[in-house]
């Protein structure tokens, strides 16, 4: 007799959050009661999603099991693997914070114009469709998850509906939803044209002529890739997500963009198995730029939110580097190098799922307090919100992929794999791989100077407008939410070799290789190929900063009471006090980069002279060059063809029932 | 454990010759300007005089701005303790390898670019935008480099890296002909030296890493200048550990060590001549120039890993 431990937590997971959903609904009345018990449970199914992902990933088991329902012919199979368990923990430990944050963020909208059970219910939905994608072994019933997080998302993002640009974004990101679910499906389709049935295990067996496999791939490249937002797929994200409500944009951005990535990794590695060189080229050329164009569309927002969304992009970018890397080195037979790519990229995920939900809780309670989207107006919060400015430099540290916090880890074990390439003794691969390299190693720089700028304008320096210099610390549940995540950077930060042991399971399962010796060389050191090759200690590096901080610390500190410090007003050139308007703006700080990177983005600016009284006026607007000159025409062009297309609306009646019965006729002529 | 003793005296010792080597190029300089000069040891004066003064911190500082100055000197220590210098046996080498290091660097600036922002002074702002410019453009190129030096001894460990070089006969690859180019590039931008920035000069259209720490005072300024002058005599031992490897110890037997020790001072000073000759014949760029000068490192490091892949591997 099988077990179902592990399976059958999960599923009450995904049934406590159903329950989130629904459950509420009874007390509509009483506001307070029902975000508490909406929270509560969610947080329960986060928990228990969590403890049965990291369970199945620690144990190493595959539970399955045929729910009796779904189609006659077609029940919905269950299949709970480390994969699935890996992506399980992230969702789950993600819900888990942002029920932690929930209440507290949304105790002001409650009786504001928005109802707040519409965003309990389709909190709940997508979070329980987010974990059923992930436990779906048939593509019917992943279908079906899939699209209820789609759209259950949608309602989310249109959740302030009474602004027109919420509305006008909410509706893009639905129509690219769609359109990459039908891609998914036809992907689908064409495996399940081969395998002779829906279920992922007969997929898995059926073989593929290369042509029909590339296509299967392409479509859910796109498909996938729609999703997860890679360049030039993105342009929905950073719409979508700065709209939202800030616990529902950190799992947005944190979470849901992963499940993507968990259904790219599966339909790659486990569905059609044999992979191509090329794929991973492409997978790699695509990431690349996503990353760099991420990074560098970031740098330009002011919108707090929308600038982290852009860094999805770039995240999701590196996370795409780390595949297309393993795909490449799979394709080309060398196992234990794919497994290390794909450990990178798996390891980053977490990473982005932490840091990034951490960024995102952050700028919402920056954003309820200061009430201010534009970071221009931001500045000197570290004083007021001492926390979450703490836990926000954290998230930023993170971010920019500096050591000793997590970010680092998974983008060291990326160069690791990139730096293998010679192994490929391919001219082509070899000079591709370099040269993602060096997009990385670019990203990552511009990611540090974007954070410098993030940090800089709106934490220090002086308050730019009367809202931040009121702003208090956040509640709470918004800090410990943000704490717990900054813990949470550290420890995967300075414990790799743990957590790289612990994903080597996934490699081993899909591969059916890992890393030989992860930890050969004790728990201390992590060496991906071997200790002469690489190495890093990221807790020693913790230990040797902390020592010679404190030894500096006591060496220079004086021992009497009189060289105390002076606190004086700021040196400002004997012209009159410093004001806030004096310091560098967010603009400002990246024009330097604006004007080295110009070709990158769809700049206006102008500058309107001083007249009449007025003061000299300067408009910049810096647009995606992707929205203008792609989005933009075929947006036109489908306008037009409708235009063309509705010439068949007579407004006549007997015109259109004609059209009815020239139809009728047509098919009858075609059937019989 | 005779090892770790090693390590950390090492360390130590490189700390504390970091001052004499900035005072030894501003001596230079000042010569070759047919100036007369603060003596060598000029910099160990001024650091201690600025330790034991009053610190003055702005009123609108935040805790940041205080521990910033700590946290820079430390990690540039850190940094130096992985760094082989006299000897490559080392076991810190182990803790932290070449791209480590590049992070360390990065951090250190990360934190310096915040402290610039945080007063709310308009040079503080000005000085951290440059200093990410610039570091933005020249990072890369740096890891370029140095990824075609760890492909070469295909390790990124920096013991095994140097060693490898070390040992292997001398012949000029162009990709490491190429990478030291690049190298050397990013060295001058990333250490703020002419023509990207001028260490002397205090004036706002021009400065960059003095703009950042133009309101920091007493003992904390005193850790920005000692990491500035740590970061500058690593670069520099870099520099002479990766072109001109021969002579650093390959054990730890003394007198194995002492040539180490001797050999990496002689070239130390040497490097020390040829960048104060440098500094003097030529000016300071635009600011807008800098990125070609960047591009240029990036690209020469760019042309040393593809040459190692596309010639050198076999």
């Amino acid at each position: 007799m099988e077990t179902h431990m592990f399976l059958t937590v999960a599923q009450s997971g995904i049934f406590l959050s159903f329950l989130s959903a629904t459950v509420p609904l009874l007390f509509l009345r009483q506001p307070y009661l029902l975000v508490r018990i909406s929270f509560l449970l969610l947080g329960l199914s986060g928990i228990a999603a969590a403890w049965a992902g990291g369970m199945i990933l620690l144990t190493n088991q595959a539970e399955q099991m045929v729910l009796p329902i779904g189609l006659p012919w077609l029940h919905v199979a269950l299949r709970f693997d480390p994969l699935s368990g890996f992506f399980f923990f992230i969702v789950g430990f993600v819900t888990f914070t942002a029920a932690c944050y929930g209440p507290a963020y949304l105790r002001e909208h409650i009786g504001g114009p928005h109802p707040i059970g519409t965003l309990t219910f389709f909190t709940g939905l997508f979070v329980g469709g987010m974990l059923l994608v992930l436990l779906a072994a048939d593509a019917f019933s992943f279908m079906i998850a899939w699209e209820l997080m789609s759209v259950a998302s949608y309602f989310l993002v249109a959740y302030q509906h009474d602004k027109a640009g919420n509305r006008s974004a909410a509706f893009i990101y639905l129509l690219m939803a769609v359109i990459g679910g039908a891609f998914i499906l036809l992907a689908y389709g064409v495996l399940a044209g081969f395998g002779d049935s829906f279920s992922f295990a007969a997929m898995a067996a059926a073989h593929l002529s290369p042509t029909w496999a590339t296509i299967a791939f392409l479509l859910a490249f796109i498909g996938f890739g729609m999703k997860a937002g890679i360049v030039p797929l993105h342009v929905w994200l950073p719409q979508a997500h700065p709209v939202a409500p800030s616990h529902i944009s950190a799992l947005m951005s944190g979470v849901m963009l992963k499940v993507a990535i968990y259904g790219f990794i599966r339909f790659v590695y486990s569905l059609l198995g044999v992979i191509h060189w090329q794929w991973g080229v492409l997978v790699l050329l695509i990431g690349a730029a996503s990353a760099l164009l991420g990074v560098l569309y970031a740098l330009m927002q002011h919108d707090l939110k929308r600038l982290l969304a852009y860094h999805s992009v770039e995240n999701i970018g590196i996370i795409y580097i780390g595949l297309g890397l393993s795909m490449i080195f799979h394709a080309t037979g060398h196992m234990e190098v794919a497994a290390l790519a794909l450990i990178a990229a798996l390891y980053h995920c977490l990473n982005h799922a932490l840091f990034k939900s951490l960024l995102f809780f952050g700028a919402g309670a920056v954003l309820q307090q200061s009430r201010q989207h534009d970071m221009e107006k931001m500045g000197g919060l570290i004083r007021r919100m001492p926390v979450t400015a703490a836990c926000f430099l954290v998230g930023c540290i993170s971010i920019s992929a500096l050591p000793p916090f997590n970010g680092f880890a998974s983008e060291w074990l990326t160069y690791q794999a990139a730096l293998q390439g010679p192994l490929l003794r391919s001219g082509i691969l070899g000079a591709i791989i370099p040269i993602a390299a060096a997009m990385l190693a670019l990203t990552g720089a511009l990611a540090t100077a974007c954070f410098v700028k993030v940090y800089g304008v709106i934490f220090l320096g002086l308050p730019r407008s009367s809202q931040v210099i009121e702003a208090q610390e956040a509640s709470f549940g918004i800090q410990f939410a943000q704490g717990l995540l900054a813990l949470c950077c550290l420890i995967f930060g300075i414990f790799p070799t743990w957590v790289v042991s612990t994903i080597n399971v996934i490699a081993v399962n899909l591969l059916h290789t890992g890393l030989a010796r992860v930890a050969g060389d004790g728990w201390l050191w992590l060496t991906p190929i071997g200790k002469q090759t690489a190495s890093y200690g990221a807790l020693s590096i913790l230990f040797g900063l902390g020592a010679s901080w404190l030894i500096v610390y006591f060496l220079l500190h004086p021992p009497r009471r009189d060289n105390q410090i002076r606190i004086a007003p700021a040196w400002d050139c004997g012209f009159g006090p410093l004001t806030p308007r004096m310091q560098y703006t967010a603009s400002a700080f990246v024009m330097p980069i604006r004007r080295i990177f110009s070709f990158v983005w769809f700049i206006f600016e102008k500058v309107e002279p001083a007249h009449q009284g007025k003061g000299p006026r300067f408009f910049l607007q810096i647009n995606d060059w992707v929205w203008v000159f792609i989005y933009l025409p075929i947006g036109k062009l489908i306008l037009k063809l409708a235009k063309r297309a509705a010439l068949i609306q007579g407004g006549n009646l007997r015109v259109y029932l004609s059209y009815s019965f020239f139809t009728l006729l047509f098919l009858l002529w075609v059937i019989v | 454990m005779t090892d770790w003793i090693f390590a950390i005296v090492q360390t130590l010792c490189v700390v504390l010759f970091a001052p004499f080597m900035a005072g030894w190029i501003k001596w230079l300089k000042c010569r070759l300007q047919n100036r007369q000069g603060a003596a060598p040891w000029q910099p160990y004066r001024d650091l201690l005089r600025l330790s034991r003064k009053q610190v003055v911190l702005a009123e609108t500082a935040s805790p940041l701005f205080r521990a910033a100055p700590y946290i820079v000197f430390s990690v540039t220590v850190v940094a130096a303790s992985i760094v082989p210098i006299f000897s490559v046996q080392m076991p810190t080498a182990a803790l932290a390898d070449v791209i480590v290091l590049v992070g360390f660097l990065a951090l250190t600036r990360f934190f310096l670019s915040l402290a610039g922002m945080d007063i709310g002074t308009a040079f503080g702002g000005m000085g951290s935008s440059r200093e990410v410019t610039i570091s933005s453009l020249a990072e890369p190129a740096l890891l370029m480099a140095f990824f075609t030096l760890a492909m070469n001894a295909s390790s990124t460990n920096l013991s095994t890296v140097v060693s490898h070089l070390a040992q292997s006969q001398f012949i000029l690859y162009p990709s490491l002909i190429f990478s030291s180019m690049g190298f050397i590039l990013v060295a001058l931008a990333e250490t703020g030296r002419i023509p990207i920035d001028n260490p002397a000069t205090h004036l706002e259209l021009t400065m960059i890493h003095e703009a950042m720490i133009l309101e920091y005072s007493g003992r904390h300024l005193a850790l920005m200048e000692w990491a500035a002058m740590l970061k500058l005599t690593l670069y520099t031992v870099l520099i002479a550990n990766f072109i001109i490897p021969w002579g650093v110890a390959m054990t730890l037997a003394p007198q194995a060590l002492a040539i180490g020790v001797l050999s990496i001072t002689g070239k130390l000073l040497v490097l020390g001549c040829l960048l104060a000759v440098a500094e003097t014949v030529q000016a300071k760029m635009r600011l807008f120039r800098a990125p070609h000068f960047l591009g240029l490192a990036f690209i020469l490091s760019l042309l040393g890993m593809m040459s190692h892949i596309v010639l050198e591997v076999r």
